[in-house]
C-alpha cells in the first residue's frame, strides 16, 4: 500500500511538472501582456516596465524563475493588484469554497435520495415527474435560471438579497455576520444546486436500475430480507461505487469557483477574480490559479483511487 | 404422505407491449414431503418462472399476472401479503440459482451474507449466527471455514460459491429447497459433487427439493418424480423410472433420444426438428404439433388435456386421447 502511494506521488510530480510547462507556455505564447494593453504608457515606459518585471528575458529563463519560486511556495505577485498571488487566493477562494461546499452537499444528497427512489419505482408517476424535472434542470442555462430567480425571489418577493456577500455598508460581526452571509448565499446555492442536481440524479438512477436487476439482489430477496435491507444494504453500496470517480472531480470544483454564478450574484469568489485578471492579462495570477486547479485535480484522482480501494474489495492497487 | 407444496392451475403471464406472454399456463403439480421433483424442459419453457412464482419473487412486478393456487403446508402463498411471504421465503422455502458467481453480493463478505437469513428468520444474534455460519460452511464441504467467512465472493471459485449458496439456503432448515439449474454453470466433476451434496443434505434433513434443469442426466440421478414442460405447459409427468423407460409424449421421447449415450458413437446426434413456438403467437392447438412426427389433424385444431396414460404417468397428447377420456 505505501509503495503504491509512493509510486503514485512520483507520477503526480511528473504530471504536475508537465502541466506547469504546458500552462506556462500557453500563457507565454498568448500575444500581448499586462503592459501592452495599457494605452496610456509610452513605448519607452513600456520597455522600462518589461525590464523591471523581467518580461524581456528568454522564455526558458522565465519558466525556470517561475518554477523555482513556485517550489519555494511563492507564486509571484499579481501585477494588477500588487499583492502576492497566494494571499489573493486566500482572500477569495474560501468564499467560492463556501458556495461550492454547500451546493455540492445538497446536490449529492438530493441526487442520491431521489435517484434511488426513482429507480426503485421505475416508470411510476414519481419517476416520470423526476425525469421531467431532470431534463428541465439540465436544459436551463445558468444565466437564465440565475436572473429568473433574482427577478422572482429578490426583486418581486424581496425574500432574498439579489447579490453580494454582505449588505452594502454592513458592519455585522459574530452571529449577525454569519446570518447575513447565509442569507446572501441562499440564492446562488439554490441556482448551483438546480444546475448540478439533474445530471447527478440521472446518474444515480441509472446505476441503481442497473444494480436492482443483478442476480445478487434476487438472492437477497430470496433470503426473505426486508425490502429496505435489500435496497440499502445490498443495492445502494453497489450503485454508489461508480460515483467515486466523480468524487475525484469534485475536489477541483470545490475550489475552482464558478465564473458565471459569481458574476451574476456579484459573489467575491475566485471565479470573479480570475475573470477580472483575464481581461488585464495578469499572468502570474492566471498561471497560479491554473496550476492550483491542476494540483487539486491530481490529488482528487489519487483520493478517488484510494476510496475505490476502501469501498470495493475487488479493486487491488498495484 | 401429504403434499408439502401443491400448485393448482398456476398461470404466470407477462403483459408486454407486444402482447400477453403466457410463460406458465395452467400448470399443476405437487411435491410430497422429502420428495425430489424435477421440472425438465428447454430454455424458455417456463420452468424458472414457475419456481419464481412459488417464491413470490415475481409478484408485484410490472406487467406480471399470476393466477391459480399455490398451497404450501395448507397456506395459500398467493393470498399472503408481502411480510407474510417474506417470512416463508428463505426460511421454509429456500432457493439456489444458476449463476453462483453473480448470485452473491460482490461488496459483502461471505460471512455477512451467510448470517443474514438466520438473523432475519431465526432471530439469532450476530455472534451465534456467525458460529452457525462457520459450521454450515464446513457442512457443505469447505475447509478453512473461518477464513472463508471473511472472504469476498470474487476470491472463491464457482463450485465453492454454489456450496455457499446451498449453505445459505439450508441455514434456516427449509422444508422445500428450490434449485434452479444449480449445476448448469459448473463443470462436470463439480456438478456431481454438488448433486451428491444436495442428496445427502436431503437425506439428513428430510427436506423436499424442486429441481429445475434441462439436463436429463441430472434428472435420472436426482428425481423421484419428473415433470416435463413445453411452452409454458406440462406435457408429461410421471415417476422417474417409468418416464425414462416408457416416455409417452413425443416431446419426452425426443428429449430422451437426443441425449448422447456413453460408448455409442453416432454419426449425428438426434435433435428434435424445428423451434420452440413464440409464446406470443400461441393458439389453442398442441404447441408441439409442428415439431411432432406423429402429428394428426386434431393436433392442429385442439389442445390436448393432461390425462392418465399409465401407472402414475400423465401426458398431454392426442395419441392417448381415448385412454385419457376413460382413464
Amino acid at each position: 500500500m505505501s509503495t503504491y502511494i509512493t509510486k503514485r506521488l512520483i507520477y503526480m510530480a511528473v504530471i504536475l511538472l508537465a502541466a506547469s510547462l504546458l500552462i506556462f507556455c500557453l500563457y507565454a505564447l498568448t500575444p500581448g501582456d499586462f503592459i501592452s494593453g495599457n494605452i496610456k504608457l509610452t513605448p519607452e515606459r513600456k520597455a522600462e516596465l518589461r525590464e523591471i518585471y523581467g518580461l524581456n528575458k528568454p522564455l526558458l529563463e522565465r519558466y525556470a524563475t517561475w518554477m523555482n519560486n513556485a517550489f519555494h511556495g511563492n507564486f509571484g505577485y499579481s501585477l494588477a493588484q500588487q499583492r502576492p498571488v497566494l494571499t489573493l487566493f486566500n482572500d477569495y477562494i474560501w468564499n467560492s469554497f463556501l458556495l461550492a461546499a454547500v451546493s455540492t452537499f445538497l446536490t449529492w444528497f438530493i441526487a442520491v435520495v431521489v435517484g434511488v427512489v426513482s429507480a426503485y419505482k421505475q416508470y411510476s408517476w414519481f419517476d416520470t415527474l423526476v425525469l421531467l424535472l431532470i431534463f428541465a434542470a439540465m436544459s436551463l442555462p445558468s444565466f437564465f435560471i440565475g436572473l429568473f430567480l433574482i427577478k422572482v425571489l429578490a426583486v418581486d418577493f424581496k425574500w432574498l438579497p439579489p447579490g453580494g456577500m454582505l449588505t452594502t455598508g454592513s458592519n455585522a460581526t459574530g452571529m449577525a455576520y454569519i446570518k447575513e452571509v447565509i442569507h446572501h448565499m441562499a440564492l446562488p446555492v439554490i441556482v448551483m444546486t438546480i444546475l448540478g442536481v439533474g445530471s447527478l440524479t440521472r446518474y444515480f438512477r441509472t446505476n441503481m436500475i442497473e444494480v436492482i436487476k443483478q442476480d445478487y439482489i434476487r438472492t437477497a430477496r430470496a433470503k426473505g430480507l426486508k425490502e429496505g435491507k435489500v435496497l440499502y444494504r445490498h443495492a445502494l453500496r453497489n450503485a454508489l461505487l461508480p460515483a467515486i470517480t466523480l468524487v475525484g472531480f469534485e475536489l477541483p470544483a470545490l475550489f475552482g469557483g464558478s465564473l458565471i454564478i459569481e458574476k451574476i450574484f456579484n459573489w467575491p469568489g475566485i471565479g470573479q477574480l480570475y475573470m477580472s485578471s483575464f481581461s488585464v492579462r495578469d499572468y502570474p495570477l492566471l498561471m497560479g490559479f491554473t496550476m492550483l486547479i491542476a494540483i487539486l485535480t491530481v490529488i482528487g484522482t489519487l483520493i478517488s483511487d484510494l476510496l475505490y480501494h476502501l469501498a470495493d474489495p475487488r479493486v487491488r492497487l498495484h | 404422505m401429504s403434499a408439502l407444496l401443491k400448485i393448482e392451475g398456476l398461470s404466470t403471464h407477462f403483459i408486454t407491449e407486444e402482447g400477453r406472454i403466457k410463460a406458465v399456463d395452467e400448470v399443476s403439480l405437487r411435491i410430497l414431503q422429502g420428495e425430489t421433483v424435477c421440472i425438465v424442459g428447454e430454455s424458455g419453457c417456463g420452468k424458472s418462472v414457475t419456481a419464481m412464482s412459488v417464491m413470490g419473487l415475481l409478484q408485484g412486478g410490472l406487467g406480471v399476472a399470476i393466477d391459480g393456487r399455490i398451497t404450501f403446508q395448507d397456506t395459500d402463498l398467493l393470498s399472503l401479503n408481502k411480510a407474510e411471504i417474506r417470512a416463508i421465503r428463505g426460511h421454509e422455502i429456500a432457493m439456489i440459482f444458476q449463476e453462483p458467481m453473480s448470485s452473491l453480493n460482490p461488496v459483502l463478505t461471505i460471512g455477512e451474507q451467510l448470517i443474514e437469513p438466520m438473523m432475519e428468520h431465526l432471530k439469532l444474534n450476530k455472534k451465534v449466527a456467525r458460529e452457525r455460519a462457520t459450521a454450515l460452511i464446513e457442512q457443505v464441504g469447505i475447509s478453512r471455514s473461518k477464513q472463508i467467512m471473511n472472504s469476498y465472493p470474487h476470491e472463491l471459485s464457482g463450485g465453492m460459491l454454489q456450496r455457499i449458496m446451498i449453505a445459505m439456503a439450508i441455514s434456516c432448515g427449509p422444508k422445500l429447497l428450490i434449485a434452479d439449474e444449480p449445476t448448469t454453470a459448473l463443470d462436470v466433476t463439480i456438478q456431481a459433487q454438488i448433486l451428491d451434496m444436495l442428496r445427502q443434505i436431503k437425506e439428513e434433513s428430510g427436506m423436499a427439493i424442486l429441481l429445475i434443469t434441462h439436463d436429463l442426466g441430472v434428472v435420472a440421478e436426482m428425481a423421484d418424480y419428473v415433470v416435463v414442460m413445453y411452452a409454458g405447459k406440462i406435457v408429461e409427468e410421471g415417476e422417474v423410472t417409468k418416464l425414462f423407460e416408457d416416455p409417452k409424449h413425443p416431446y419426452t421421447q425426443g428429449l430422451l433420444r437426443s441425449k448422447p449415450v456413453l460408448g455409442q458413437r453416432q454419426e449425428e446426434l438426434f435433435s428434435i426438428p424445428g423451434q420452440v413456438p413464440n409464446l406470443l403467437e400461441l393458439q389453442p392447438y398442441c404447441y408441439f404439433h409442428d415439431r411432432c412426427e406423429h402429428c394428426m389433424a386434431i393436433c392442429r385444431t385442439q389442445e390436448p388435456e393432461l390425462g392418465v396414460v399409465g401407472h402414475q404417468q400423465k401426458a398431454a397428447c392426442w395419441l392417448y386421447g381415448e385412454v385419457a377420456h376413460h382413464g
